[in-house]
């Protein structure tokens, strides 16, 4: 089976399409998946710092796609899981060295060795955004309840349906029920109203997400934690599994009884 | 601040998004609107008498599309003639 290619992106930086990407791809990883993580940030490389592997990298993105090294020399083992691979940005060069034709070629290399490829895109919609959707089968649009990244959000989507990369599947990281339940933070009911597509995902502010990082360790592998939980049924959701939503990440009871709109 | 009155922030910032999300993907600001709420007025009124004041016009939201809503009242022409 050739690999799906799965480009996380966000049009807003800093809402959390680093740690979505790097917890997807161990849960589906876990779940006996091989998959293969591509930085698509290149001169702002993160995903290998989240995944714990930074100490591992001698060739980048770059050095494949300019033929200094063969794909698999890129292709970085993760630690725990022996499926899981990261093929890391380069740091030392900007968007311009990758065209989007380049991205569908690597991937069309990548596409037999893998179940899954996952694309980190870089925020903004300019160059980088365009290289990291060129080879992209579905795209998962990753927001926060806030207004400027539900702007930028709503954006993206609009700019994925144009380029026929589209119906986009919404995450909504960093949801902080207390302050929903208050009234002073947009809801999942109130962003789905908003942006008008379907949902994948609801992920709930949790500390242990930076504890995580900070120690290069994905905290999908620690199977108690709510944030880790919803990033297992982001992954299970996109195997194809019917998943219901954590009880936080439950949608409005309307949601449920009438099904999303049809498009 | 009285605290048992204060709208609730999550609220205004859906209001506020609902109408910056309509100019995001319209790329029809309110101005540009107004404009074309004259420009129809005059149009229509080429034709048929109609009440200028009345003209309303709005884009309304189906899912991820837009549409142009315009309710323009018509003067009776039975009250015209008498």
């Amino acid at each position: 089976m050739a690999a799906k290619v799965v480009t996380i992106s966000s049009g807003k930086g800093g809402v959390g399409k680093t740690t979505s990407v790097a917890n997807i791809a161990v849960a589906l990883a876990a779940r006996g998946q091989r998959v293969a993580c591509v930085d698509g940030d290149i001169g702002l490389r993160n995903l290998d710092v989240v995944m714990g592997l930074e100490n591992r990298i001698v060739y980048d993105l770059v050095d494949v796609i300019e033929g200094r090294c063969r794909l698999r020399q890129a292709m970085i083992r993760d630690k725990r899981l022996p499926e899981l691979y990261l093929i890391p940005a380069a740091q030392t060069r900007d968007k311009t060295a990758v065209s989007p034709s380049d991205m569908v070629r690597l991937c069309d290399e990548l596409r037999p060795e893998v179940d899954w490829i996952l694309i980190d895109s870089p925020a903004g919609i300019e160059r980088g955004f365009k290289n990291a959707i060129a080879a992209a089968d579905r795209v998962l649009v990753v927001t926060n309840p806030d207004v400027s990244a539900v702007r930028d959000a709503d954006r993206v989507v609009g700019i994925l349906d144009a380029e026929e990369k589209g119906p986009a599947l919404l995450v909504i990281n960093r949801v902080n029920t207390d302050m929903v339940k208050r009234g002073d933070m947009l809801s999942v009911d109130d962003i789905l109203d908003l942006l008008a597509i379907d949902l994948i995902g609801i992920v709930p502010e949790d500390e242990n997400v930076i504890v995580a990082s900070n120690k290069g360790q994905p905290l999908t592998l620690d199977t108690k934690n709510r944030a880790g939980q919803a990033f297992q049924n982001i992954a299970r959701r996109l195997m194809g599994e019917q998943v219901a939503f954590l009880e936080l990440e439950t949608p409005g009871l309307w949601q449920r009884l009438l099904g999303r709109k049809p498009r | 601040m009285n605290f048992f009155r204060r709208k609730k922030s999550a609220s205004s910032a859906k209001e506020r998004l609902q109408l910056v999300l309509i100019h995001d993907r319209t790329d029809l600001n309110p101005a540009e609107l107004e404009a074309l709420k004259d420009d129809l007025i005059q149009t229509i009124s080429r034709h048929v008498e109609i009440d200028p004041q009345g003209v309303m016009i709005n884009v309304a939201q189906d899912g991820r599309s837009q549409r142009l809503v315009a309710d323009i009242p018509l003067r009776s022409a039975n009250r015209r003639h008498r």
